[in-house]
């Protein structure tokens, strides 16, 4: 195996969808190619940190103000019953 | 007096005695009940599968148009139109899956009209051959992404994510980021396995490629 083999498997590598005959290759290629296994490491690491590191906020405010918008569209189509309101702060006397 | 409890397998062949086994095999997901009650009008059940779900597909569509803005929009827009639509979802994927579908369908539309003359589909910029092939070869230095503050690093994550073409970003952030299976990223997207998996070894090859500017030991901007 060569390294444009080797990355040619390197989806089912990941992914662990490799059959084994296949995988003691793909190992004795890693064993042999620096170069193969630094990308191995590093495309690895590249998938930890986004998995990891989420880059985009998604704050409870956001998520109740979105929420709040589609059940309204939602029930202006008189598919859903108008539900009852929800409990609201008693007024002071 | 001891008695055994039927299972609800055997409940279930007592009552339907030419039920195939393989429609025994696993339970329904949880899913499949509450679109039922949303279908007759549930509002408490259709909340509960936004909730679960707008997270994902509010991000799916950030990381598609790169735009907070739109991806607002976008969630509110897949989850009325999943709503509208509910009557023709049949069951025969995950709901989830349909709805990043419908998500992928919208962020797509968005970015057209945002670039009026240029075409954007699921297919742009995947014929170029560019980082297809590794070039860098510097190793990482151990959790590189300690080096950064988080504010740092997200922007890195941001900018770095930002420059792949949409049908290499989309495939990414469903596959990786979002854990989607591979056949369920093929069936969101309306593509082959094999093609996914090819948009996939690119995504991360390109990925990898650019962090390797910050994270790798010998580089420039690296800390």
């Amino acid at each position: 195996m060569n390294c444009t083999d080797f990355l040619a498997k390197l989806t089912d590598y990941f992914d662990g969808q490799i059959d084994p005959d296949l995988l003691a290759e793909v190992k004795q290629h890693l064993g042999t190619c620096h170069h193969c296994e630094v990308v191995v490491d590093t495309t690895r690491k590249t998938i930890d940190v986004y998995r990891g590191h989420q880059p985009y906020e998604f704050p409870e405010e956001l998520s109740l103000r979105m929420r709040e918008a589609v059940m309204e569209r939602c029930r202006a189509t008189g598919k859903l019953p108008e539900v009852e309101k929800r409990a609201s702060k008693p007024v002071p006397h | 007096m001891a008695t055994s409890i039927p299972s609800p397998e055997e409940n279930l062949t007592d009552l339907v005695p030419g039920l195939p086994p393989d429609v025994l095999a696993e339970p329904p997901h949880p899913d499949v009940e509450l679109v039922a009650r949303a279908k007759a009008g549930d509002a408490a059940a259709f909340e509960q599968l936004i909730r679960q779900y707008e997270r994902q597909i509010f991000r799916t569509a950030q990381h598609i148009t790169q735009n907070r803005e739109d991806a607002e929009d976008i969630t509110q827009d897949v989850f009325f139109k999943a709503f509208q639509k509910l009557e023709q979802f049949q069951g025969n994927s995950k709901f989830s899956t349909w709805l990043v579908r419908i998500a992928v369908n919208e962020s797509l539309m968005r970015l057209r009209k945002r670039k009026t003359s240029k075409t954007v589909s699921m297919d742009q910029d995947v014929q170029t051959d560019e980082g297809s092939i590794p070039r860098d070869f510097a190793e990482w230095r151990p959790n590189p992404e300690q080096n950064y503050s988080q504010a740092e690093l997200a922007e890195i994550l941001r900018k770095t994510i930002a420059g792949l073409p949409p049908g290499f970003r989309t495939v990414f952030t469903l596959r990786d980021i979002e854990n989607l299976s591979t056949e369920e990223t093929a069936e969101a997207l309306g593509l082959s396995v094999p093609a996914v998996k090819s948009r996939l070894l690119r995504a991360r090859l390109q990925l990898r490629e650019r962090l390797s500017r910050y994270f790798g030991k010998t580089k420039e901007g690296s800390k």
